[in-house]
């Protein structure tokens, strides 16, 4: 095929959109449907995986589409980092198309048409933010993001399905049009552009007090990066399908918010700026007792898709606090845990899917002894839970290294000591769950009983020993992405190659 | 007949209004006004193009000179709200043969044409006209024609709805023409333009402060400003609702109209923020008004009622714009009076459509909509996200502009609160989402088909409109700039 | 001052008696009654500031060159027909308040819509 590298960009962008139509056509033959739906994925890795290596090439791709008000355009330009969301969301979706056609069949869910169209516009809505090349375009696929994720948090219909999603539209709407959209525009009377250069769009003296009340409206208003206090609309968003908790709420959405905190602190503000900013330091502690109050409220949850949201905000804190560090190495770590923690989460909220089908547990405290029936489901939990605290052999571990270092780097001791507590806690609260559920009689002496609340365990209220595995096309995705945690370990070169050339320009 | 483009587009609705007598057969009649209206959106669309490329267009009545003789002048200004009030009208009378069909008696059909094409007329001439008292007149030809439009309503709250703006409509009126009389005495014209010549000279006089008060006040009443907005939701809701949704989209932007169209031209820019301090006053209350409407727009039943209160929320927001007194305030304000037009329009078309089906438009009998009327629904939850104002749909695009025009000022604290208030448009849409698409219908066993195809096309052009100029601002961003600025007197 | 000015106070006075009938009563016919004496007023602010002292008149004839400004006075009469257009069509209104609602009394009127939307309600409530 002879396509320009700039088409592929566009397509990157506009496939998805087009998907649903296809969707929608097959709406009467489910595996017509689920067929197009794989397509459009294999064709979408297959377009992101070219420009990839256009990227490593060392060409520079853009794109641009029209301008939507005077000195506003939408265009896209592709640079390491957006490259790194991209790939990583491209290929997760494949991955969670694959897990879903399981799970919503096994789980008999209604509306599935309406699921996997609003699926793709999500996927599209990310292409085009991790592409964007500007705050403005940025912002525009921001706010398609969040309308076509509600549909599918709501997608129960229930009662407490219209309440999260009121919780999710409300928190994310707000903070998006009061702060995010204030701080845009101020940004575009303040710098007169709104395009992202390396090194930031400010001028040299640009005034100290209003750049740091812009840095603040910025950080509060990309509510997806969930820091507290705008956290509440991801544990809200639970009570959507595991597919979707797991694709839009441990990759897309979340990943999406960190990934504009990413970019806004370093090609609108640039690392030398944001340095001098006193309200840099005020947001770090605030991102660090998000981090810490996170993973404490975490350990106190029952329900295991409540302790991973809680565990995802914790988890946005650490990238929060790496691009706010200002330090190159803080930088990089925040860009390599956007990918680790990715597929880390995605594969503890698979797990937490195929627990729901196959045994129709969601409560920690009745996982016990689970191990002996779904084995694989419960190693892959393992790991992943191993990524998550960050030791090895998990991907996990560079990414916390790197951030461990920007924080010597900077001297921020006080973080430092945070972040490695909040370590310790995710030990606490994540592995206690495969532990017992590999050693349900060991663990009835254990004092984390009184965690999960249930204390006599009988004989009999163990759980048979007959394995009953989550249908195969899940425990296919549960096995990729545990590898691709391992393989995250040992091969973390191209990775670092893309992390460390965000800040000196393209490879 | 180019050059008589600018009577043609007042004189084509109201020569259609006494034929529509003659002909009495329904359909006819539904077709003629189509007819006549689609005639003025074309020669809206002709003088837009004329003033765009050769500026100003003046016309003389009868080829009596002005200042003497009554004088139409076209300008960017008035050629963009003509285009946006023939516009609507057109899209809206499509669906009104079939929703009139269920809302009134079959013997008043004719009489509902000739009246929409006199309030079309009276718009469309407050508009055009160059000359004040000549605005007078028209405003009473478009308000009678409004007064019995509305008292055609299902209900009989309609009758006393339209009372209630009889009542106040006469009293803001009258205090216009008490204002164009103090006007007249002071320089002895009535041209606007020689007006604004004029008045200067007189300026310091008690007598010109209190012309432009009565007509400040007067306008504000047609307006529905806070806290002047008393008549407007009982009479938008009890209205017919073709008469709902061709209202709502355009007869506050013609008051709105008339208030930039006094303050700029007629007084001049340092005679009206000088005297007066309008940019505290009509800021303070143009922000109240925000709050008040949308909030009251939360607690209302029937869903007519939330987008009447939403309507006087959304005055609020063009009165900011108004009142910040520069180009990029006043581009926002103009900005908003088209996309409000448009989604108002698609609005209040849909929920026609809904009257059509269900019967009525109480919150509750919205719930299963959602499944049984999904392209309806549809539209009006774009439409109600343009009123949020969420990218890609026009009410972003004069959000962004109403920002612009705040922050370059250096009104944070107000930019905040307006996008606060916006929050509220969230409030009430999402109330209206919710029942429409996750509650079960009221009763099973009636089934309540998709809309039309009369009422789909309108509503649906309407909704693509919406996002269209959403995306392409090319056209609505260059007329409302260029209107602001030549309003302001830069060249642009 | 205050004396050459007194068709201005006639004015004011009028327009005064008008609004205040117009707000402070309940009746329809006596607020539309009210609302015509406030038009009126206003129509003599018109004629009134028309009237030259000394002057006739606008007949073009032989001895004469002082003459009343006409303009006014015939812009009022189109702001006579638009008010007799406003009356008639208010008093039709009332006819059919009168006709639906038993009653032209405001307070009336508001309480039986206001019943009407509680019994609505209250039904819809208990389904």
């Amino acid at each position: 095929m002879n396509i320009s590298l700039e088409l592929m960009l566009q397509l990157c962008i506009i496939i998805p959109f087009l998907a649903t139509f296809s969707i929608v056509a097959s709406r009467r033959y489910p595996n017509l449907r689920e067929s197009v739906t794989l397509s459009t994925c294999i064709v979408l890795i297959f377009l992101v995986v070219t420009l990839y290596q256009g990227l490593s090439s060392g060409k520079s791709i853009s794109a641009y589409w029209w301008e939507l008000l005077p000195g506003l355009t939408i265009s896209f330009d592709i640079e390491p980092l957006g490259m790194l969301f991209a790939l990583v969301a491209s290929f997760l979706w494949l991955v969670t198309t694959c897990y879903a056609i399981g799970y919503m069949r096994s789980h008999q869910e209604k509306n599935q048409t309406r699921f996997y169209m609003c699926f793709a516009v999500a996927i599209g809505a990310v292409m085009g933010l991790a592409f964007s090349a500007n705050l403005f375009t940025l912002f525009i696929f921001y706010e398609v993001l969040t309308l076509s994720t509600y549909p599918l948090v709501t997608h129960a219909g229930t009662e407490k399905a219209k309440k999260g999603g009121r919780t999710y539209l409300g928190i994310l709407l707000t903070t998006s049009i009061v702060f995010f959209l204030l701080a845009i525009v101020s940004t575009w009377l303040v710098a007169g552009t709104l395009d992202f250069k390396p090194g930031g769009i400010f001028a040299d003296n640009v005034d100290k007090v209003i750049a740091s009340t812009l840095l603040v409206l910025f950080i509060f208003g990309i509510g997806k990066a969930a820091i507290m206090p705008f956290h509440r609309w991801l544990p809200a968003a639970m009570v959507a399908p595991t597919p979707v908790s797991s694709l839009l709420h441990a990759v897309a959405v979340v990943k999406a918010g960190v990934f504009t905190v990413l970019k806004v602190c370093t090609f609108i503000f640039g690392l030398d700026l944001l340095a001098q900013l006193p309200s840099t330091q005020f947001l770090l502690y605030l991102a660090g007792a998000s981090v810490l109050l996170a993973s404490l409220v975490a350990m106190r949850q029952d329900n295991l898709k409540a302790r991973l949201a809680y565990s995802t905000v914790s988890q946005l804190g650490y990238v929060t606090i790496g691009a706010l560090l200002a330090t190159s190495s803080g930088v990089i770590g925040s860009a390599m845990h956007i990918a680790m923690h990715a597929f880390g989460k995605i594969t503890l909220f698979f797990c937490a899917g195929a627990i729901l089908v196959t045994l129709h547990k969601s409560k920690i405290s009745e996982m016990r002894g689970i191990g002996l029936q779904m084995p694989i489901t419960m190693i892959a939990f393992f790991i992943a839970s191993l990524s998550i605290i960050g030791v090895p052999p998990t991907g996990g571990t560079w990414s916390k290294w790197y951030l461990m270092m920007g924080t010597i780097e900077t001297e921020q001791f006080v973080l430092m000591v945070i972040l490695m507590l909040s370590s310790l806690l995710n030990i606490a609260y994540l592995l206690p769950i495969p532990f017992h559920a590999f050693f349900p009689k060991l663990i009835s002496f254990k004092t984390s009983d009184k965690l999960s609340g249930t204390t006599n365990i009988t004989e009999e209220s163990l759980p048979s020993f007959e394995i009953k595995e989550a249908p195969l096309p899940s425990l296919i995705a549960i096995v990729i992405t545990t590898l691709g945690c391992l393989t995250l370990f040992i091969y973390p070169q191209p990775l670092f190659d893309l992390a460390s050339a965000i800040l000196t320009g393209r490879e | 007949m180019i050059t008589h483009l600018p009577i043609l587009q007042v004189i084509t609705p109201l020569m259609a209004a006494p034929i529509c007598l003659l002909l009495n057969r329904s359909q006819l009649v539904w077709m003629f006004s189509l007819l006549a209206s689609g005639l003025a959106f074309l020669i809206s669309i002709l003088l837009l193009q004329q003033v765009m490329i050769s500026g100003v267009i003046s016309y003389e009545l009868g080829g009596w000179q002005a200042p003497w003789g009554i004088e139409y002048r076209i300008d960017k200004l008035n050629a963009f709200l003509l285009l946006i009030i023939s516009g609507i009208s057109t899209v809206v009378l499509v669906a009104a043969q079939t929703s009139i069909e269920k809302e009134i008696p079959k013997d008043k059909y004719t009489y509902f044409y000739v009246l929409y094409l006199l309030s079309l007329t009276g718009m469309l001439g407050i508009v055009a006209t160059g000359d004040a008292f000549n605005v007078f007149v028209f405003l009473e030809i478009s308000s009678l024609s409004a007064y019995a439009l509305i008292a055609m309503g299902q209900k009989r709250q309609a009758l006393w709805a339209s009372y209630q703006y009889l009542i106040m409509g006469t009293i803001g009126a009258t205090f216009i023409l008490i204002g164009i009389g103090l006007m007249y005495q002071m320089t002895g014209t009535l041209n606007m333009a020689d007006l604004s010549q004029r008045l200067p000279e007189v300026a310091q006089t008690r007598t010109v402060f209190v012309s432009f008060v009565f007509v400040i006040v007067g306008v504000c009443l047609k307006l529905a400003m806070f806290p002047l907005h008393l008549w407007l939701p009982n009479a938008y809701a009890y209205a017919p609702s073709i008469v709902t949704a061709f209202f709502a989209a355009t007869a506050t932007k013609v008051a709105v109209y008339l208030l930039i169209r006094f303050t700029f031209s007629v007084f001049g820019l340092s005679f009206s923020f000088t005297t007066i301090p309008l940019q505290t006053l009509f800021m303070a209350l143009g922000l109240i008004g925000i709050f008040i409407a949308s909030a009251t727009a939360i607690y209302q039943k029937n869903v007519k009622h939330i987008f009447a209160y939403s309507s006087i929320a959304q005055i609020g927001y063009m009165i900011v714009g108004f009142s910040l007194s520069t180009v990029t305030g006043l581009t926002a304000t103009l900005l908003h009076m088209f996309n409000h037009a448009l989604m108002k329009g698609a609005i209040f078309l849909a929920l026609a459509a809904v009257i059509y089906r269900v019967g009525n438009v109480e919150l509750n009998h919205f719930r299963g909509l959602g499944r049984q009327m999904p392209l309806t629904m549809a539209a009006i939850v774009i439409g109600g996200l343009s009123l949020i104002g969420v990218p890609l749909t026009v009410g972003f695009v004069s959000k962004w502009y109403l920002l612009t025009a705040l922050v370059e000022q250096g009104w944070w604290p107000i930019a905040v609160l307006i996008l606060l208030g916006s929050m509220l448009a969230v409030v009430y849409v999402w109330r209206i989402v919710e029942v429409a698409y996750f509650k079960a219908p009221l009763d099973e066993n009636i089934k309540v088909k998709e809309a039309p195809v009369s009422f789909l096309i309108p509503i649906w052009t309407l909704v693509i409109a919406n996002i269209y100029f959403g995306i392409d601002t090319r056209l609505s961003v260059q007329v409302a700039k260029g209107a602001a600025q030549s309003l302001f007197g830069v060249s642009p | 001052m205050i004396i050459g000015l007194f068709n201005h106070w006639v004015v004011i006075i009028l327009m005064m008696i008008g609004l205040y009938i117009v707000i402070a009563h309940g009746n329809l016919i006596k607020k539309l009654v009210g609302l015509t004496i406030f038009q009126t007023s206003v129509f003599i602010f018109y004629i009134s500031i028309a009237k030259v002292d000394g002057g006739t008149a606008p007949i073009l004839a032989d001895g004469i060159t002082q003459y009343s400004n006409p303009l006014p006075h015939v812009l009022i009469l189109t702001a006579i027909v638009v008010g007799i257009a406003t009356t008639a069509l208010g008093l039709s209104l009332v006819v059919r308040i009168k006709e639906t609602y038993k009653s032209i009394e405001e307070e009336e009127i508001q309480q039986q819509d206001n019943e009407e939307q509680l019994t609505k309600h209250k039904t819809e409530d208990s389904a």
